[in-house]
């Protein structure tokens, strides 16, 4: 199994290295436009956010999976968990704000332990859509996680799961050996369950290319991915999102050493496509760390760009103010804003 | 000048054949953006044989360009090399079917 860049203890483990590799090369010798000036060119600088429609909260990087282009660093080695007290802030902030979204992610959200908790408050307190974003494999980890589908299916949780490919090769190749027979495994059992298709139960997938190329065509393939996974395995979904991979963390690390960076870099700044600015999620999501730190995206907490405000934490949140920030962007941002646009909901364009 | 004829750099370029002759380049691009949208044939399946005629038509650009749009679909290697087989099967029936020529002009021409 693949190390995370945290236990290799390497140079880009570090966001400091990560975000001055981003600021260096191309950028550094003006050959390419940084985010900031293409945004300046744009009159859209700085980038605000419109709203709060969403909170997703990281509920720690422990995983079970080290996939190889993963955002987060993730795997069995990484111990940040969101504590138990961290967790009922949120919850008390989701109550204040009345955001209608809480969407849960890691790592796998599901090996924090308050996990039940969290999901049997959140619903008790009426929040409207619980998203769970669930790599499917976990659900079949041990006989505890393999009770959590009729646990999901009694809450109506959203299950938003990754399946970078129909082809058994290419998922595992992403995901680790072995990942894409538990996850058809997991499918099964969830549609046994009527999610996919029953309206209350709803199944996205989520694809992402593996490999140093953009996605595209999100209705293509979507409907490829419907017949294919229909007809080998009897498996349905409700839709696919699909989502560029960014420029940060192990995906980083692989672009270096495929010696794919540059032009990867190229073909993201000369896709940018300014029809997504006023979609990307920033503009309408918060994202909180395990340790209830907030951030503009699950993106830029792996970078450590913490909120540019005052109200920086859970515990000091203040919609008002977090309303009002300008959002840090650096040259990672043209993965949400290439082509079709990418974000936790897929295409934006 | 690079000193190959061919720089994989050029592509990003092609638009500039519009440069010297703005009517008959914009012409032939929005030519080629219509002949790739969904159509009666999907835009996948115009993909695979764009890339299959890359390959008879030996162009490395068009090579680039298709591997890397089909990477983007979720096209698979084994739809990607079928889609090549089929062009040059289709390029070594063009080549047979010239021995047929051959063999007449042969027993025309013998005892
Ligand atoms: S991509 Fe998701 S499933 Fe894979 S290691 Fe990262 S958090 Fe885990
Ligand atoms: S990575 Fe995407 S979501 Fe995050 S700040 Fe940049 S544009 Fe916004």
């Amino acid at each position: 199994m693949l190390k995370s860049l945290r236990s290799r203890a390497v140079p880009l483990a570090s966001s400091k290295h990560q975000i001055n590799t981003l600021e260096g090369g191309d950028f550094q010798n003006a050959t390419l436009k940084t985010f900031d000036e293409t945004l300046k060119h744009q009159g859209a600088w700085p980038l605000k956010p419109r709203a709060l429609d969403i909170l997703q909260v990281n509920l720690g990087y422990m995983c079970n999976q080290t996939c190889a282009h993963c955002h987060v660093d993730a795997g069995p080695d990484r111990k940040e968990i969101m504590g138990i007290d961290t967790i009922k802030k949120v919850l008390a902030v989701a109550k204040k704000t009345g955001v209608p979204t809480l969407d849960l992610t890691g790592g796998a959200p599901e090996m924090n332990p308050h996990f039940r908790w969290l999901i049997e408050t959140a619903r008790a307190e009426g929040i409207k859509e619980i998203i769970v974003r669930s790599n499917l494999t976990i659900l079949e980890a041990n006989a505890s996680y393999k009770t959590l589908p009729q646990f999901f299916k009694k809450h109506k949780l959203r299950i938003v799961s990754s399946l970078p490919h129909y082809s058994a090769k290419r998922t595992d190749k992403q995901r680790g050996e072995g990942v894409f027979s538990k996850s058809i495994t997991a499918l099964q059992k969830l549609n046994a369950l009527g999610y996919g298709t029953n309206p209350e139960l709803i199944l996205d997938l989520v694809y992402n290319p593996s490999g140093a190329f953009l996605s595209a065509d999100q209705a293509g393939l979507e409907k490829n991915f419907k017949t294919k996974l229909e007809a080998q395995f009897g498996i349905s979904f409700n839709q696919l999102f699909c989502i560029n991979n960014l420029p940060i963390s192990r995906f980083l690390e692989y672009l270096i050493a495929s010696e794919n960076y540059e032009t990867y870099m190229e073909t993201l700044v000369e896709s940018f496509n300014p029809a997504t600015l006023s979609g990307v999620m920033c503009t309408n999501t918060l994202s909180v760390g395990w340790d209830g730190a907030l951030y503009d995206c699950d993106f830029n907490q792996m970078l450590e760009l913490a909120v540019d405000s005052a109200s920086n934490h859970i515990d000091n949140f203040n919609l008002d103010r977090l309303l009002k920030r300008p959002i840090r962007v650096n040259q990672h941002c043209y993965g949400c804003t290439a082509g079709a646009g990418s974000s936790c909901q897929g295409s934006l364009t | 000048m690079s000193d190959t004829y061919y720089n994989p750099k050029d592509l990003k370029n092609f638009k500039n054949i519009s440069d010297w002759s703005a009517p008959l380049g914009e012409a032939f691009f929005s030519y080629y953006q219509k002949v790739f949208e969904e159509g009666a044939l999907s835009a996948r399946e115009k993909s695979l044989i764009a890339l299959a005629v890359s390959h008879v038509v030996k162009c490395p650009y068009c090579i680039d360009a298709y591997t890397q749009d089909a990477l983007k679909r979720g096209i698979e290697e084994e739809e990607m090399m079928e889609a090549v087989h089929a062009g040059a099967a289709i390029e070594a029936g063009a080549t047979l079917v010239h021995a047929v020529q051959m063999m007449n002009k042969h027993d025309k021409l013998s005892l």
